[in-house]
């Protein structure tokens, strides 16, 4: 791994102000011969935006997926807000979950239900917890607001277009007001201006909601606006890590290729 | 000829299969049941088979009665067709036809529903959301197709009888209260039950199958495709499997 010195100090200063939500430790995972993850390693604090970088391929995806157990890593540690994720039954990595949120890379909303009905049912599934009894509407349409998108909110997924079922995901995500929101791809597939929307609202939601956000993109501008701190995973690894001006400016070919527009 | 890896998929295929349907036993009978999503797709699953099962029948029924009437008449037994028709619809031609009519309709749209629920990352959405999408998604359909099915099967029974009945009418001026006197008069215990029985397998197997191939759809809209075909195929050949074995049974208890 390259050492960065200024980076170290900033994260010595964010690692003092707070802790560690989610911490990944010696992750590894291979798909038969192919070694997706080697020993990858992060924290991420709270209230923090950290973005992960890698080329296609490169386990990104695979890494975020062994984050909200829907991939099972082969060995290592992961630990989530002070519990071990892997250590977990069913039950207890479900109520983990509610305070996990994931945008899929596809929006993944539910074809067969209308906007509302996308956005009701985690919330009818958690209703004890959010003490929701029948009438989830206020809460449905406080998430949509924030995406604004509340226009949307009878309309069935395929009349939306790529940016709205983002933002949509987007307030799913948010109904159920997790303390982490783990993003994949935020932008991939949209439009640069659909992009910068996307990318706005992030920062938004961050602020408003004071969420920590682990972001999987190998969208430039996504990173510059975002990130607190930047992680590039190439070969199963952590390459390097740093703030986005201090990679950018790498004198190593292989962490300079990211940047390049 | 089939190769050795063919031989090795196929097992493979097999034991996921068994260990799938297994994992249906586990969750079908624990907490939380999904009532109205189960109320959702017994709605979509029987009533919109409806009319697909009636025709069939209705058909069924009258080609049946078509074929047979020459060769009855030869022998002067066209007095027997009731008996025959019906004997023959409610033990064997109902069920098998109507279940091969409802898997080629439901396996194959379970099999393209799911798969393109997991292509689309549906089926993780649900997941890291606190659902279980197995019991959801599967045990709620599998459980619709083996209470639906038998209803549909009685249902398609009675319409190919009517249309059997309208051949005997338009033919042989026969009245509709002699027709299905002697239609029912010459059925028994062990004619309607083992038959209705078995549709509750034909049911199970189907809806089994569609999942199953959903469920573990592989990447990519190909895989959708092959998910809902090989549903159909995968079914079908069960029903026969199935049928088979049902008839077997029957006659050791019934000697039919």
């Amino acid at each position: 791994m390259i050492s960065q010195t200024p980076y170290s100090q900033l994260k010595r200063d964010i690692a003092s102000k707070k802790h560690p939500i989610l911490k990944i430790e010696n992750l590894k995972k291979a798909f038969g011969d192919n070694v997706v993850l080697d020993g990858f390693n992060l924290e991420l604090f709270e209230g923090e935006n950290l973005v992960i970088m890698g080329k296609s391929g490169s386990g990104k995806s695979v890494m975020i997926k062994c984050l909200i157990g829907l991939t099972e890593p082969d060995s290592g540690y992961v630990e989530i807000m002070g519990k071990d994720l892997l250590s977990l039954n069913q039950t207890e990595l479900n109520e983990l979950r509610t305070e996990v949120g994931f945008l899929f890379q596809g929006s993944a909303l539910y074809d067969s239900m209308t906007v509302r009905e996308n956005l009701e049912f985690p919330l009818r599934r958690h209703k004890q917890k959010f003490g929701v009894v029948n009438d989830t509407t206020p809460l449905v349409e406080e998430a949509l607001n924030n995406v604004g998108l509340l226009s949307a909110i009878n309309l069935m997924p395929a009349e939306l277009s790529g940016g709205m079922k983002r933002r949509i995901a987007l307030a799913r995500t948010l109904i159920l007001k997790p303390k982490i929101i783990l993003y994949d791809e935020p932008t991939s597939g949209l439009d640069p201006i659909t992009s910068k929307e996307i990318i706005e609202l992030m920062r938004n939601i961050q602020r408003q909601y004071n969420t920590s956000s682990l972001i999987i993109t190998h969208d430039v501008d996504c990173a510059r606006v975002v990130a607190e701190r930047i992680i590039l995973l190439i070969d199963g690894i952590n390459y390097a890590e740093g703030s986005f001006n201090e990679l950018s400016n790498s004198k190593d070919e292989k962490i300079r290729a990211f940047f390049k527009n | 000829m089939m190769g050795t890896g063919n031989i090795e998929r196929f097992f493979i295929e097999i034991g996921d299969f068994s260990y799938f349907t297994k994992r249906f036993f586990k969750e079908v009978f624990t907490r939380p049941f999904e009532f109205k999503e189960l109320l959702k797709q017994c709605y979509n699953i029987g009533n919109k088979s409806l009319l697909l099962v009636s025709v069939t029948a209705f058909i069924i029924g009258l080609v049946i009665t078509l074929q047979t009437r020459p060769t009855l008449q030869e022998f002067g037994a066209e007095a027997w067709m009731p008996s025959m028709v019906s004997i023959s619809i409610i033990r064997e031609i109902g069920p098998v036809i109507i279940a091969l009519t409802f898997a080629g309709r439901i396996a194959s749209g379970i099999g393209a529903e799911l798969g393109s629920m997991r292509v689309t990352e549906q089926i993780d959405a649900m997941e890291v959301s606190g659902t279980n999408p197995f019991k959801y998604l599967v045990v709620t359909r599998v459980v619709a197709t083996t209470l639906m099915l038998p209803i549909l099967v009685i249902i398609g029974d009675a319409i190919a009888l009517y249309g059997s009945f309208i051949v005997e009418n338009l033919k042989g001026d026969v009245s509709l209260t002699l027709y299905f006197t002697k239609a029912i008069n010459a059925l028994s215990y062990t004619d309607i039950i083992p038959a209705t029985i078995k549709t509750f397998f034909f049911g199970f197997a189907i809806g089994m199958v569609g999942c199953y191939k959903g469920f573990n759809c592989e990447k990519g809209t190909v895989g959708v495709g092959l998910a809902a075909n090989s549903a159909v195929v995968f079914a079908s050949m069960l029903l026969f499997i199935l049928d088979f074995i049902a008839v077997f049974i029957t006659d050791i208890f019934f000697e039919i």
